[in-house]
Parts: C-alpha cells; structure tokens; sequence
C-alpha cells in the first residue's frame, strides 16, 4: 500500500522487500523466518494522545510475557499537547541500551514529529507506519530509507464506541512483534480497572482491530520467546523510583526538594512511601532551602537527601560546601539534563561532571558517584547514603534524565547491607570534641538530644572542640582530616564495574554504559579481547585501583554524553592512561548509540 | 532524652559558653545573649535539646556563646537549617538567630515561606539596620537617607523593608518586637514566643555602636505598645504599618495550627513497598 505524501516516501518504499499494494490483500502466512534477539519501537503522537500510555502498557505486556526491555521518553517542553515518543526496546535478554535504529515507528499523528527525527533512526529493514487522516508525513521521515505504510488509525479507532487510536497502535505493534493479545488484554484489564467495563472493552477491542491491521502489512519482528514464568522474579521500575528505593532501603527518612525536570518523580515516589516508614518529604521554596533543610535535619540525626538537577547542584553547591566543613552527611542526587543554564530539560546529558567534582569553593573533599544502569540506581543510592553517613561528608550522585525516567523490566534487585550507620558520640562525655583528630578522620559525632555532647556545628573553620579558628594548625589539622577520611576508606569493589581483558578498554561512566557494554559484547563476538570498565565511583579516585586495571592495556575508548569531554580531562586529570586514547564524545540530546562505540573500537584510527 | 523533672533547674549562667564574643564593646547583642540564657532557663529546657541554629554576621555568631546545641551555617539560610531540624526532631526546642541582612536580604525568601509553613519554632532578629561583619553598609531595613556607607553614599534611595507586617502577612503565628536596652521585656518576649505553638518571630532592636552610634538615642524612643496585643491580623497590620518602630512587646498573637507531618504513620514495610515494582 502507497503511503500518502511525497515522491520520495514512494521510492523509499520501493526499494524495500515487503511492500505491497493493497490493504485488502490476503495476507500470507508468517515466514517461517528466524525470530529477533531485540526489535525497538518508537510510538509518537501530540501530547494526549496516549502515546505514553500505549509505551506503558507495551513495556507491562511484554514483561509478563518473559521479555525483558526499558521504555525511555521524550517529549516537547510543553506541558499539555506538545508532542510525545515513547521509545520501547524488547528482548529476551536484559536490555541495557537503546538500540541503533528503530525497527517500527508508529505515528499517532504527525504533529511536529519533525523534532523528534533525529532520535529515531531508521534504516531500510524499518517499517514506519502512519495514518494519511492525521496529517502529512514530514519530509526527515519520508525521506528516510524505511519502508512505510499506511494505516488508517484514526478511522480503525473510530469504528469502535469509545476506541482510542492509541489502543489501536498498541494492537498493531503487538501483533508484529508476536506479543499475545492475551498478555495485552490482561495489561488492559489491569491498568484500566478503575475506569470501568466499558473503557476495558472499548481498549480490548482497539487491540483487536489493530492486530488484525498488523496482519495485513506482511511485516514480521517476531521477537524470540522469553521465559515463561520467570516473570515473576521481575521487577518494572524506573531510575527515578530505583532511587527513591534506594533511599528508603538505606535508611533515609527525611526529604527536602524544590521540583525540577527531570528528578521530581522521585520526590513524586518518595513523598507517600516516606510517610509509610516514618519519614517527611517537605516541598522546599527553592534549593537553597532544600540543601539547607536536609543540613538541618542530618544535624538532627536523621539520614538526609535531596534531589535535583543541575541548576538545582549550581545553586545547592555554596551549602555541600557547608557539610563538608561542619561534617553533615547528605546525598545530592542529581538527574542531569542538557545544559548549561535551563538547556534542554527533558533531555539527557552526562555534562554536570565538571560541577559535581569541582565545583565547591575551598579544598572541599566530599564523594562523587554514578548509577551504571536503571536498576543501579537501586544499588548506588543506597551505597551513598552509606558512605554519606559512614563518612560524615556529602556525596553528589549523578544520575541523568535517560536512567530516571526510562523504565525498565529487570531482576529483582538482591538485598545490599549498605545502611545509614553513622558513628555516634557516647551519652555523658566531657570536653566532647566534635571534631576531634582521629586516625581515619572520622570523628563520633554528637546529636542534639545527648547530653554532653553539645556542639556548634560550623561552616567557619574551626578547633577540634568546634570553636572557630583562623590559625594555620587548626585549618591544616582539619583540611587534613576531611581529605583522610575519604581516602583512607575502603570502597570494595563496587568502584567500579570491571568485565573481560584485553589490550583494549572502554572506560565510561553513568547512562554510557550500556551502550558501551552492548557494542564490547559485539566487538568481542568479532574476536576483539575489550575489557570494559565502568566507574561507580568518581571521587575520590581510586588512583591505585585504576593503574592495577589499566594495566597491560595498549588503548583506552573513553565514552561519554558530553560536548567538552568533561569525563576524558577527568581520566587524564586523575590518572596514568596509556598514550593511544581515542575519545567519543557527544553531547545530548542524542544517545550514545552502541554502533558508534562499536565502530570506534572496530575501526581504531 | 527527656530531662527528669525532679532535677534542679539550670540558672542562666549554665547555658553560657565560656567562649569570648568578637562583638565590639557596648554592643547590644551582648544584652540579647544575656536574655536569651535567662529565657532558656526560664523555660526550664535542658541544654541537650535546646539547638540554636544562625547564619553569618555578628549576631549570627551567638550559637557559640552558649552551652547548648548550636548550628552556625552559611549567610541567609538560617531558617531553612531550622526548619529542616524542628520537622526532622520535633522533640527539640529549636531557636533560629541572625540579622536583618541575614533575615530579610539574603535570606529574604526564607523568611516568607518560614512564616507561611508555620513550624514550631521561634525566630529572634537582632535587628541594628547596619551590615556590621562586612564593616558598615545598608540593610534591608536601613531608612533611605542614610549616607553613612561608602557604597551608598547618597543613601539607598529604597524604603527600608518592613519586617514586622510582612510576617504578618505571610502568616507569622507569634509577633514581637523588644530592645536590648530592657533585657527583662527581651527575656520575656522570648519566652512567650517559645512557648507559643507555630512560627514565632521576635525582631529586637539591638544597636550597632560601632556604625551606627546614633541608635544610642534608641533608649529614649522605645517603648511599650499603649495596645493590648491582638490576635486580629487586620487590626494587628493596621498597628504595624503605621507604628514608628519602636513599640515594644507582644504585639500578634496568631491561632494558625503549626506545620505538621503526619503523626500516625501508615506503618508499613519496605517489603510491602517494594511489592510494587512486581509484575
């Protein structure tokens, strides 16, 4: 069938294998064609459309069919009807990146999907489907080399009371990709419980059509069998939610935050499950005062954090500087989007480096670290509230936009013991020093509340009794013991994540590794030995720890989602790399997609 | 943690560091440190959870010139840290310290969510209308003709910023105004407003010898309010928009209920939380 719109859409569509002429065509039996390891889709539409919705319950219904896969976002910066894409990617086996081209983009409508062109490539073994009612296919994607059908959504969705073109997409795309309508219907019947009979029936039946649509377009992205019942071991979560986990996991129970694109669905997640342990979640009047409550209440012994995003660090980071000289353990999570300034808030960028490590005035000694994946977030959010409070120092956590609010199905993440455990000052000392010289520079701390203990914590330099000094011994004594005690710790071995030997390396951080992860295991299937290390925790650096990995490693591929390779000048700024460094550095809002990882590696200079 | 209440009261002098102040001599916030250890034995709270939380400038140094928990921040958040401790540690008698530019410049925005959020604590500004750490410009609350600083030497040219009715009406439950010269009405004041549930805010006049010699003359303006307070805040904003600043004494007293988290927890278990993210 001819799609409507342009000359170069038909010649596109020429050139692919499937095309056929009419919708009305018998359609033949599925070839008996092997079934994929991975098929992506993209679903977009102008915001309401139920775009998102559609992505959800794709996600939800091919969980429960075995299959493992993430659903990332993207939208407009409107906040109602600008436009809207879901990104789903399916597999048997757990998925870690976004993939290099979309397999099937189905347009709702084509309301400014120009904008979203660049992060859906298409190659010519993709089908895009569209429906010639709802608008005129735009030239990026007419032009592209996929093949394009077109679909009369709108009307399919119409020939049912109560049918919504969403419902029919999810039933197209399903039908393609082999997902059964029962898993579907069982998604459906689920998410829209409260809605009533009527809007159940209403959804299955748009299902129904659009899986039949699908069987007239003689297009095949069966998906191979996933695990029958494994399911049940696992878990759909976003990075946001996986944070707000971690959090309550380790013990925090005190909240404070001022809402921002992209960090507020964990605040979203936290405020009620807090409540249910005990804890507070206040809405702040700006970062200023959520840094600065968090302070308060750590003070007060009550395990702490905020989150936020980069404008939100730049105006918190005068008071980190502030825990690290008064000793308050807090965590800072910072879901990092485009920037500088307001950038692109929707969108993902790895480009708040620079701050998180630098950016405290004076000689501030505090912990950097960074999620590797959706599911990592569980694991390194409650991995800094430990070291926050086993420290008494802040720890910034980068996260960014593509972890917190993409979804994923994952195993159920395995209990960690990393719990708050600060060390306390005894009841009833005398001359109680709080910030007395010890040997692995933590000193116990007191709370008010413990008599004896009673202290002014303070952002003046200070004494070992807490009374402030100027004099060159006391501020030496405590510089000392604030780098001491972050240095003299012991990580363990969750530094970093460290997979295979070779003479080459891809070392990454952050939301880079997944797709650098994918492009290893491919460069390894084609006999190339990598060893991929991903870093967990950027500072302090693990100087010792980092020589013993890198060596006997000729090449060094540094991967990361930013303009000024702000993650290559750390490597170099910290440690020994060997002289052939090849830099990958993108800045977003495109993803590092794990054809160019793969590509640096396979085709070296 | 609770004091035992058979134990003998603490007198003032037990809430006193033994730590000199860098206040110059005949500073008023010597009298306010003075009143504030009488309140604070008055109020018979134990110095384990008693916290006094401040910002930066000469008064915010106060913390460490007393025996109780203290907490000396960064310039302008004073409140926040507060507030922060108070919903975090509700058992706590917390007190939050500073200046008028700390309060109303820098940390202006604090102060008008602090009064509508209404937590349990109280807010004591000494206010001396004069940057004194940074040596002499104008505050927020500075009159306008004031040309005694090389950065405004024609003065301000800006009316000075109303701190009384503006926490009138962002919903300030407690307001009181003394001055460092009658340290018995400043005890007294404090008191009250400690005891008084939500946000209380206390401004005392506290002069500033050093730039601002003239406040001397402040003991023969102030005195008492010829008003019973109020609890009406359209009477109370009519009285402080028209007053010369300088009556003294309880002069709003608010029936807001104060800020409060959720006092029965749903109790429930990670495990239940958790069961959420299942298929």
């Amino acid at each position: 069938m001819a799609t409507k719109t342009t000359t170069k859409a038909r010649t596109a569509t020429k050139k692919t294998k499937t095309t056929t002429s009419s919708p009305k065509k018998t359609p033949r039996r599925r070839s008996a064609k092997t079934t994929r390891r991975s098929v992506s889709i993209a679903l977009t539409g102008s915001g309401g459309s139920g775009v998102m919705t559609a992505g959800q319950m794709l996600l939800d219904a091919a969980a429960k069919a075995g299959w493992y896969g993430q659903m990332g976002r993207s939208s407009g910066p409107q906040i109602r009807g600008g436009e809207a894409a879901a990104f789903v990617r399916l597999s048997p086996e757990p998925v870690g990146a976004a993939n290099n081209v979309f397999d099937v983009m189905i347009a709702f409508d084509w309301m400014n999907v120009e904008r979203f062109a660049d992060e859906i490539p298409l190659d010519k073994n993709s089908l895009v489907i569209g429906d010639a009612e709802a608008g005129t296919m735009p030239d990026v994607i007419a032009g592209s080399p996929a093949r394009k059908v077109d679909v009369p959504i709108k009307e399919l969705a119409k020939s049912i009371p109560g049918g919504r073109p969403n419902m029919v997409a999810l039933g197209i795309v399903s039908g393609l990709i082999g997902l059964s309508e029962e898993k579907v219907a069982g998604i459906i019947e689920k998410a829209l419980e409260r809605k009533g009979p009527e809007a159940i029936r209403a959804s299955t039946a748009g299902v129904k059509v659009g899986r039949k649509a699908a069987r007239d377009l003689e297009a095949d992205y069966r998906l191979g069998a996933g695990g029958a019942d494994e399911y049940r071991e696992r878990w759909n979560i976003s990075g946001n939610e996986a944070v707000g986990l971690g959090a309550l996991r380790a013990g925090v129970r005190f909240v404070a935050a001022y809402p921002i694109t992209p960090a507020t669905e964990i605040l979203e997640w936290l405020a009620p499950n807090l409540e249910k342990v005990d804890g507070t979640l206040v809405q702040a009047e700006d970062e200023l005062a959520s840094i600065n409550m968090i302070i308060g209440a750590s003070f007060g012994g009550v395990p702490s954090l905020t989150a936020t995003a980069g404008p939100g660090l730049a105006l918190m980071s005068e008071s980190i500087g502030l825990a690290v000289a008064a000793e308050i353990p807090i965590v800072v999570v910072d879901v990092q989007r485009g920037g500088p300034s307001t950038g692109i808030p929707v969108k993902s960028e790895q480009s708040d480096l620079n701050i998180a490590i630098y950016g405290l005035h004076g000689d501030a000694p505090h912990i950097v670290t960074a999620p590797t994946s959706i599911a990592d977030c569980l694991f390194t959010t409650q991995w800094s509230v430990h070291l926050a409070e086993a420290l008494q120092c802040p720890v910034i956590m980068l996260s960014d936009q593509s972890l917190g609010q993409s979804r994923a199905v994952v195993d159920r993440p395995p209990p960690i013991p990393f719990v708050a455990k600060r060390e306390i000052a005894p009841e009833g000392l005398e001359n109680y020093e709080r910030y007395a010289i010890t040997e692995t520079g933590v000193s116990p701390m007191s709370i008010p509340g413990i008599r004896g203990g009673e202290y002014v914590a303070d952002g003046l330099e200070h004494t070992p009794r807490g009374r402030p000094s100027s004099q060159a011994a006391d501020h030496k004594a405590q510089l000392d013991k604030r780098h001491r005690k972050l240095q003299e710790h012991v990580y363990g071995p969750y530094w970093a994540t460290i997979d295979g030997e070779g003479e080459t390396a891809v070392v990454t951080w952050g939301s880079s590794t997944g797709p650098a992860a994918e492009a290893v295991a491919r460069a390894r299937a084609e006999g190339l030995n990598v060893k991929l290390v991903s870093l967990r925790l950027l500072q302090p650096a693990q100087v010792d720890r980092m020589a013993e990995v890198l060596d006997g490693v000729e090449r060094l591929l540094v991967v990361e989602q930013s303009h000024s390779r702000q993650f290559y000048h750390y490597l170099g700024g910290h440690f020994d790399l060997p002289d052939d460094v090849k830099v990958l550095a993108q800045p977003g809002p495109l993803p590092i997609r794990p054809n160019a990882v793969f590509d640096a590696l396979m085709n070296w200079r | 943690m609770d004091s035992l209440p058979e134990e003998p009261r603490l007198g003032p002098k037990d809430y006193k560091s033994d730590y000199k102040p860098v206040w110059c001599p005949g500073c008023g916030d010597y009298a306010v440190l003075a009143a504030i250890t009488k309140s604070l034995s008055e109020l018979g709270v134990a110095r384990e959870d008693a916290c006094i939380v401040s910002g930066i400038g000469c008064s915010s140094r106060i913390p460490a010139y007393t025996s109780v928990y203290g907490f000396h921040g960064v310039h302008g958040r004073a409140l926040a840290v507060a507030t922060g401790l108070k919903i975090a540690r509700p058992d706590l008698t917390v007190l939050c310290m500073g200046g008028d530019g700390d309060g109303f410049s820098i940390g202006g925005n604090h102060f008008l969510h602090a009064c509508r959020r209404n937590v349990d604590l109280t807010y004591i500004v000494m206010d001396n209308q004069v940057y004194g750490m940074t040596k002499g410009q104008a505050s927020p609350t500075t009159a306008s003709e004031w040309s005694g600083s090389k950065l405004t030497p024609y003065g301000t040219g800006v009316s000075p910023f109303q701190p009384l009715a503006v926490a009138l009406s962002a919903g300030a439950n407690f307001i009181g105004r003394a001055f460092s010269g009658d340290p018995t009405m400043v005890t007294k004041l404090v008191v009250e407003a400690v005891e008084h549930p939500g946000f209380s805010f206390v401004e005392i006049m506290s002069p500033c010898v050093t730039y601002r010699p003239e406040q001397r003359g402040w003991k023969d303006v102030a005195r008492p309010a010829p008003v019973e307070p109020t609890s009406d805040p359209a009477v109370a904003g009519k009285r402080l928009l028209s007053d010369d600043g300088f009556n003294l004494g309880t002069l709003y007293v608010g029936n807001r209920p104060p800020y409060e988290t959720p006092i029965e927890a749903k109790a429930s278990r990670l495990a239940k939380i958790e069961k959420g993210f299942t298929l």
